[in-house]
């Protein structure tokens, strides 16, 4: 007799879920990065491309849960937060995968090999960067207590501590940024000069990409700051 | 006067029949937005809600059905104006009970969200204004239920609002919220056993003969809450911590004490539900019961006879077990969204304020009491995501349904009219 019940279609799907979704799939996505990084220094292109595969495929995900999102967020949908905050907070979550799949991508495509000297430094510099990326992730997930508790100050204190700590983080590897710039000055002259133009590039997207893990977690703060 | 003495019986019995398949609507359709919280959120299973629903259902309509059933009876139709021609009062409320029933069943079947008394009352209006002339009507009673329709939700919004940044406050942001909850969630059980047996014992009692003052009965609630609450301290003694590495507060913790809460809610829920929306199957048979028993006398005054509401609690109950079940099993199940803590909120300030309508007369929809209180906890930033597009779904089924309700009375007004002379 009833096929739909006007009670139950009132509570409309939560974005939220989607939400965690998404940054789960970005940070998952980050992971890839290192085992990447650790196959590009020894040359073994075979198996950094089936690590680029994840990063595609896991991106692709993402970009899907994206679209997901935004598509059933109706104007009509009413949410605990500001409806402009969340969709921003997804596009800045997205743009996180988005990085990793550039970095990995040319990478791959040029075969570039970071320099015996560098790769020290720039395994620890990609290892805050990705950790970073988990930061924002783990923030993210206390938005399900700090739905759960109706926005409480106790749930929204751990979620400032968090974000905070991800600051730290960020602050950290702007500090090896510089220090890797510096080195691979010094090393200039000895390498061919579009390499080094590349790996210019490559430093300032690992800056990018906890750069953008840092944007998360400012979103958040406006999200719920209310 | 004639008529109604020769077929005195088949009146009876066709109003009887007409009765029970409202209340058999009722019972079908409302009772799973009522339920519907409370399974939702996974407070209760499917089978607890269908027992809790039956047996409070019917205690509602029995208990404390009578007064919004005098307002169905005689509030909408002026009884004066028809004393000297009691048979079209008879057709009338038999018209309007088989208009709304199928109306109510032809809503359901196209998955309209109608209102059981919102086709009800339309259709007491529309054979009142028709076919015995506008002056009939009780116009300013009529504005009074209007009116209640958009008061009913927002004052259940804004008790759902009050309820759940009180639970926000005390409990959620405490430093231990299970502590908190175990020793505030006892109180919120006092407050549904207090509310519910204030308004049965001041308005509904009457009709089987117990006549309490108000200072007695606010006594009485005092202790009738107090049994209640000390039943809930009982059963929360049971919910014991389960530590989560997932849950830093303690929040499922809280939500397992809030499960033995919605238990308390969703009876009085039902009880609310029954007392309130009974009327809508009953007042009329009681209308053309009084009228063919007093072989025309038209007394509004009279008590409801306690075996017609039984009948209607019965027609809820069979109406519930013969389908209403399925419904609750799709709405508890769509709800996930729900949980206890915002059922709670929601489906006390919903009973609330539909007791409280019971207990004044006022017709009121459960429906729309709930959407309005489920609203006031989302406003409340309790609420994960509501679709605002349901509550437009919702004004336009009122709309739709007071004319649809009153054409169709009017059509079996006249058809009546024609068998019967």
């Amino acid at each position: 007799m009833v096929n739909t019940n006007p009670f139950s279609a009132m509570f409309g799907r939560s974005p939220f879920q989607p939400l965690l979704a998404h940054i789960v799939k970005a940070n998952e996505c980050a992971d890839q990065l290192l085992p990447f990084f650790e196959a590009s220094l020894q040359g073994d292109w075979q198996k950094a491309s089936e690590y680029r595969e994840n990063v595609t495929r896991l991106e692709h995900e993402a970009d899907e849960l994206k679209t997901d999102l935004r598509l059933n967020l109706p104007s009509t949908m009413f949410l605990p937060v500001s409806r402009s905050d969340l969709l921003d907070l997804i596009s800045v979550q997205d743009k996180i995968a988005n990085k990793v799949r550039d970095i990995t991508g040319i990478m791959l495509g040029r075969k570039m090999r970071v320099p015996d000297a560098l790769a020290e430094p720039m395994r620890d510099y990609m290892i805050t960067s990705v950790a970073c990326v988990a930061q924002a992730r783990q923030a993210l997930e206390e938005l399900k207590d700090l739905l759960e508790s109706g926005f409480g100050r106790n749930v929204s204190d751990v979620m400032q501590n968090m974000i905070r700590e991800l600051h730290t983080l960020e602050h950290k590897a702007d500090g090896q940024q510089v220090a890797i710039r510096r080195q691979l000055f010094d090393l200039e002259s000895e390498l061919p000069p579009v390499d080094v133009i590349f790996l210019y590039k490559i430093i300032d997207w690992v800056g990018e990409l906890s750069d953008r893990a840092e944007r998360v977690g400012s979103r958040l703060q406006i999200l719920t700051a209310r | 006067m004639l008529i109604i003495a020769q077929h005195s019986e088949i009146f009876i019995i066709l109003a009887c029949l007409f009765g029970f398949f409202m209340a058999w609507g009722v019972g079908a359709n409302d009772v799973a937005n009522a339920m519907g919280t409370s399974v939702g959120s996974k407070a209760i299973t499917i089978k607890q809600a269908i027992i809790i629903a039956v047996v409070f259902e019917f205690l509602g309509a029995w208990l404390a059905g009578g007064e919004v059933t005098a307002t169905i009876r005689g509030g909408i139709i002026d009884p004066v104006l028809l004393a000297q021609r009691p048979e079209m009062l008879v057709y009338g409320m038999l018209s309007a009970l088989l208009a709304a029933a199928i109306w109510l069943l032809i809503a359901s079947a196209k998955g309209w969200p109608v209102s059981t008394t919102h086709s009800i009352v339309g259709a007491i209006v529309g054979f009142g204004a028709v076919g015995l002339g506008m002056e009939a009507v009780a116009w300013p009673k009529v504005g009074q239920i209007a009116s209640s329709w958009v008061v009913s939700p927002l004052l259940a919004g804004t008790i759902g609002f009050v309820l759940f940044k009180s639970v926000h406050h005390l409990i959620f942001e405490s430093r231990d919220p299970f502590a908190a909850a175990k020793r505030y969630v006892p109180g919120y059980v006092f407050l549904v056993g207090f509310i519910v047996a204030m308004v049965t014992l001041t308005k509904g009692l009457k009709h089987i003969g117990l006549d309490l003052s108000f200072g007695q009965s606010l006594l009485l609630s005092i202790v009738l809450g107090l049994a209640i609450m000390g039943l809930g301290m009982v059963m929360e003694r049971r919910v014991k911590y389960v530590r989560d590495a997932e849950d830093h507060f303690g929040y499922a913790n809280v939500e397992r004490v809030f499960g033995v809460l919605m238990i308390f809610t969703a009876c009085a829920m039902a009880f609310a539900h029954g007392s309130n929306d009974v009327a809508n199957a009953v007042g009329p048979l009681a209308a053309v019961i009084s009228v063919v028993r007093s072989e025309g006398v038209i007394d509004s005054a009279a008590l409801v006879p306690w075996w017609v509401l039984v009948l209607g609690g019965g027609g809820i109950v069979a109406g519930l077990v013969t389908y209403g079940h399925k419904v609750i099993a799709t709405v508890g199940t769509g709800i996930t969204e729900l949980t206890p803590s915002r059922g709670f909120a929601a489906t006390l300030a919903a009973a609330t304020t539909v007791v409280l309508a019971s207990g004044t007369g006022l017709p009121i929809s459960t429906t729309h009491t709930l959407v309005g209180a489920v609203l006031g906890v989302g406003l409340a930033r309790g609420m994960a995501a509501l679709n605002l597009r349901v509550i437009g779904t919702i004004v336009m089924s009122w709309l739709i349904t007071l004319p649809a309700g009153a054409g169709l009375a009017i059509l079996f007004f006249f058809m009546f009219k024609g068998m019967f002379g």
